[in-house]
């Protein structure tokens, strides 16, 4: 049954073929005996779940279901959710029971999803392989003595490992992409703006965009149709008439132009990697895409840029998070000054003090210009180098990540050498593109992951170009050993 | 870009994190190893180009003034540390 | 040595919305603590913010009033610093980019001059909670009900030179925003509250001195004291050598004085930047044309009017159009004796004005309506009372003895104006003093006001004056 995607498990429980309580019960029964390898979940909703399974399989029975009624997910603990602990994977808010739900857990509420649980993930979506959290590293299911990626790491972990068919993330550099890459999952960035940020914590507010991580594109194309749209409590989301994300997957790539960013085949690419992605592009050529080489020339930029910009935005993002209203308030405060200091320095942990500081750092008087400005600056100029490449193609192809699933604790030392991981994917979220990164292969038993960047509102024809190779290729079709 | 303990204080301070003493190196090297990194900045020539807040060049959305929102005070402060009278509490305020 | 004060104001209204300027949250005034305060003015966790419609054109309608230009793009920005009463951490505010640009106001001194006063430049920002320091077991209490109050901030030139242009600009402000009722200027509630820069230069330099703020200062008195004990310590310190340090300082209503805040004295560095959840604000030129045409007559306009139309001074144009309703009030009244607006002038600035604060009531609580009080004069001006006992008239009105006419009627006060019943009265007083009338014609003039005095006695004052003087001239000569 785990082994089913979302589209199959609609499919059997629209026909009769299994109940909601049934799915709900078995993907809980997995949870409670795989996931203790994997740490995958930070909370699991099983009653909640089970409550949801009822009503879905309720409506169904009064034809009242929609597409997804019934199909359980797990939410990326960053999505607010009313009456269950939503912890950001931080020690400050381990005690933090939102009272209300995140504009994304309300549509897959009324879509009639059961929540299996909350996924683990970096503190504050602050990392790239989700040793941050509060609750401990995720394990990547194909080796556990490997990072799954992050942040989104335990959404990643727990779809790979068949613990739930379909997961939220959230990508702020990288945050959906690479943990599906080193996962060996299907993870879509949309379009800045396409999912609400309302109740989503916020990171960094101008990059952060929720998206949805599954086995497929198609799964992926189902559940975007449940998280995009309007929202008017955020004055960032798109007004954009209803669409439906999965039109295109039987477009034939006939024609299609596909550009190969230069800059992203250079050194630092580990080879097993390469091979991989030049298996990929000869199978689209074989589809009949045409290849031509653009240039991003600015996006060598893209990292230190982000990491002048996303700190920046969190070190203020963060500030409300002060032991008065909500979450984690330290003993005994002496005077206001000691109530602040200590809160936040027993409630965040080394990443996210780091990060708060290089950003309190680079807005601070005398270095603004420098910091902020100039990344702001050359932000654009990486934007232009996207909009004069898409004028010569459709969609760009690259490797997701330049290599596969480290070692736990492997980088951890070294910020900026963990930083450099998410260095094929940053240039997106600062222009704010739509782009998912897809199974293409494995090196050395480890899955490889092929990133396909669109333009913006771009996601369909991006879903199409991906479900074309999924059509023709088993890559996404693999478990990892022990969770077949 | 070398920053001092000294330094590392001083932004701890201004963003209100208590950094204890035998972790003070640490964050000094990160943080310095850090900046160094970004300072690839540098180089590019950004003369005359619009710095860019937002990855969509839309404008602010308006809303009604309407007030749509009930009281909810003992909902949020189930979840509050100190809380009187319906009043959050904190360490005395000294002006 | 002759020093000169410098003084620019930042002032605080609080916009009339009826919810907050980025969150749905009521702003009415005095609710129990914290239920006002949504999930957006707590700073829950993934909120954001959305703005208010309302506010931009309350600010939109300032910036027309003042003839300032309306920025097609301002920018929201964040203002991060750490306050109990600060939810988020930061205030969304407007720093390089503010909707309100460089305009100016006129304001009217006591000696009848006007000078113009330069306006920078106003922005629109969130107001914080409250702290509230009584003792809860040593601690304090944070009311976020304020919090998320949209505030438009307007920031003056330097061009104050006394406390009492300072009160002037003030004021004028005060009437400006009420006039385009964007503000209700409730200053004991905190709606409109400023801080006063205040530096002081010997005169002739150009430089500006060392400057203090002076916070938080929510009355017009309180700014006059607090700008005069600042000037006067300021220049103190500098004739004494010293050096004034730029400082934030709190003004103490009870000593009055002003002090160092020292809670506030830590290095400030704000590290604005725009607030990535807000998009950039563009306003269209038909926005902008749409509050143009919603605009009622402005104080200044007004005031010209009443110069031109009715021949008031400067000075009384000006009082007369210092607030909408006493602008109002009066050209009611006016029109009531048309052909003597001066005369309503004078009553409302009178009578009017001396009762209201006698008894510290608003004109629109005034006892004697608009409506009562040209009543009134209009009985004066058909000759029915005199001047005099319309002041008898007004107190009883006030006392709600009814209108003017049903007072007269009442009290008997209607005025004599039969030529032979006032003979008859003068002819008794010549009677009745024979030595006065000799004095009299033997050249002592002065006897006259004796023989009113006498006459107006005995007709209880309702003798119309001026016949009096007429027919006694006659009789005594």
């Amino acid at each position: 049954m785990h082994d089913k995607t979302i589209a199959e498990l609609a499919a059997d429980l629209r026909d009769g073929k299994v109940s909601s309580v049934e799915l709900t019960g078995h993907y809980l029964r997995r949870i409670e005996s795989l996931d203790n390898r994997l740490n995958s979940l930070i909370t699991v909703t099983a009653e909640q779940a089970l409550e949801t399974a009822r009503a879905a399989d309720a409506a169904r029975a009064r034809g009242e279901a929609g597409p997804l009624t019934g199909v359980p997910i797990v939410h990326k603990d960053i999505f607010c959710t009313d009456g269950v602990r939503t912890s950001c994977g931080s020690r400050m808010l381990d005690n933090f029971i939102s009272p209300y739900d995140a504009g994304v857990v309300e549509r897959f509420k009324a879509a009639g999803c059961p929540v299996l649980g909350k996924t683990n993930m970096d503190e504050f979506a602050m990392g790239s392989s989700n040793e941050t959290s509060y609750y401990g590293p995720v394990n990547n299911p194909w080796d556990t003595q490997r990072v799954p990626g992050g942040s989104s790491g335990g959404s990643a972990a727990a779809v790979a490992a068949r613990l739930a068919p379909g997961a939220t993330g959230t990508d702020t550099g990288g945050s959906i992409r690479q943990p599906a890459a080193l996962t060996g999952i299907t993870g879509l960035k949309p379009t800045y703006g396409r999912v609400s940020r309302w109740g989503m914590i916020a990171f960094a507010s101008s990059l952060d965009q929720g998206g949805p991580m599954a086995r497929t594109a198609e799964d992926c194309g189902l559940m975007l149709n449940v998280m995009a749209g309007f929202d008017e409590r955020d004055s960032t989301s798109l007004e954009r008439p209803a669409e439906d994300f999965n039109a295109r997957l039987n477009t034939t790539l006939k024609g299609l132009r596909i550009g190969l960013p230069r800059e992203f085949f250079g050194e630092g690419m580990d080879p097993g990697v390469a091979r991989v992605i030049d298996e990929a592009i000869d199978f689209y050529k074989k589809l009949g895409a045409e290849f031509v080489e653009v240039a991003l020339p600015h996006s060598g930029l893209s990292v230190p840029v982000y990491y002048v910009v996303a700190p920046a935005e969190c070190s203020s993002n963060l500030a409300r998070f002060d032991g008065v209203r909500y979450g984690y308030r330290c003993e005994d405060p002496k005077d206001l000054m000691d109530l602040y200091m200590r809160s936040r320095g027993e409630g965040f942990g080394p990443e996210v003090q780091r990060r708060i500081m290089v950003g309190t750092y680079a807005l601070s008087a005398g270095y603004f210009d420098a910091y902020y400005l100039k990344a702001q600056k050359i932000r654009r100029l990486i934007a232009d180098d996207f909009r004069q490449a898409f004028e010569q193609v459709d969609v760009i192809l690259a490797p997701t990540t330049p290599t596969t699933a480290f070692r736990l604790g492997e980088k951890t030392a070294d910020p900026v050498t963990m930083y450099l991981s998410d260095v094929y994917t940053i240039a997106v979220n600062l222009a704010g593109l739509p782009a998912m990164s897809l199974p293409a292969g494995f090196s050395q038993g480890l899955p490889v992951g092929m990133q396909l960047i669109g333009n913006y509102f771009d996601e369909a024809r991006l879903l199409g170009v991906a479900h074309q190779y999924q059509l023709g290729t088993e890559w996404h079709q693999m478990a990892p050993a022990g969770f077949e | 870009m070398s920053l001092s303990q000294e330094q590392v204080k001083k932004i701890a301070h201004l963003a209100r994190l208590n950094v204890r003493e035998e972790d003070l190196d640490t964050y000094a090297r990160t943080l310095s190893d850090i900046l160094d990194f970004v300072e690839q900045m540098e180089g590019v020539d950004t003369e005359g180009v619009e710095p860019m807040a937002h990855p969509l060049a839309l404008s602010q959305r308006l809303r009604a003034d309407a007030p749509t929102e009930p009281d909810r005070r003992a909902h949020f402060q189930r979840i509050a540390p100190a809380v009187e009278d319906g009043l959050y509490l904190v360490p005395r305020v000294i002006e | 040595m002759e020093w000169e004060t410098v003084i620019g104001l930042e002032i605080h209204a609080q916009l009339s919305t009826k919810s907050k300027i980025f969150s749905g949250a009521s702003t009415a005034y005095g609710a129990e603590p914290n239920t006002q305060a949504c999930a957006v003015d707590l700073g829950l966790p993934g909120v954001l913010p959305v703005l208010n419609r309302e506010a931009v054109g309350m600010a939109v309608r300032f910036g027309l009033a003042i003839g300032a230009p309306i920025a097609p793009r301002s920018i929201f920005a964040r203002k991060n610093y750490f306050y109990p009463d600060l939810p988020k951490g930061y205030q969304i505010s407007q720093y390089e980019l503010p909707v309100v640009g460089r305009g100016q106001v006129e304001i009217e001194l006591e000696d009848g001059e006007s000078r113009t006063i330069g306006v920078t430049r106003a922005h629109l920002e969130e107001d914080a909670g409250k702290s509230l320091h009584e003792d809860y077991h040593g601690m304090t209490g944070v009311d976020l009900n304020r919090a998320g109050t949209p505030l438009l901030e307007i920031v003056s030139e330097p061009d104050m030179r006394s406390a009492r242009e300072a009160v002037a600009y003030m004021k004028k402000i005060h009437a400006l925003v009420r006039y385009l009722e964007i503000c209700d200027g409730n200053m004991q509630e905190g709606s409109f509250r400023c801080d006063a820069n205040v530096s002081v230069r010997r005169k002739g330099t150009e430089k500006f001195g060392t400057r203090a703020e002076i916070k938080n200062l929510n009355s017009f008195r309180f700014l006059e004291r607090a700008i005069n004990f600042e000037v006067e310590r300021q220049i103190d310190i500098l004739e004494g050598g010293g050096a004034v340090v730029q400082e934030t300082r709190l003004f103490d209503p009870d000593k009055g004085e002003t002090r160092s805040m020292r809670s506030k004295e830590e290095a400030n560095d704000y590290r604005y930047f725009p607030d990535p959840d807000l998009l950039p604000l563009d306003i269209e030129p038909a926005f902008i044309e749409q509050v143009r045409g919603s605009l009622p007559e402005l104080p200044d306009e007004k005031k010209h009017r009443f110069m031109s139309d009715h021949g008031l001074s400067a000075y009384d144009a000006g009082v007369l159009t210092a607030s909408r309703e006493m602008a109002e009030y009066f050209e009611q009244v006016a029109a009531a004796v048309e052909g003597q607006a001066k005369l309503a002038a004078n009553w409302v600035m009178g009578e009017l004005a001396g009762a209201l604060n006698r008894e510290g009531r608003e004109i629109t609580d005034s006892p004697v309506s608009a409506e009562a009080l040209g009543g009134l004069l209009r009985r004066i001006q058909d000759n029915t009372i005199s001047g005099k006992i319309a002041k008898e008239v007004f107190e009883a009105m006030w006392a709600g003895e009814g209108d003017a006419d049903q007072v007269i009627e009442h009290k008997g006060l209607k005025q004599i104006t039969d030529t032979g019943a006032i003979e008859q009265v003068i002819d008794q007083v010549i009677a009745d003093n024979p030595s006065q009338l000799e004095q009299y014609r033997s050249g002592k003039d002065k006897l006259f006001g004796f023989f009113v005095g006498q006459v107006m006695k005995r007709t209880g004052g309702k003798a119309n004056p001026a016949q009096v003087n007429d027919l006694l001239k006659q009789k005594l000569s």
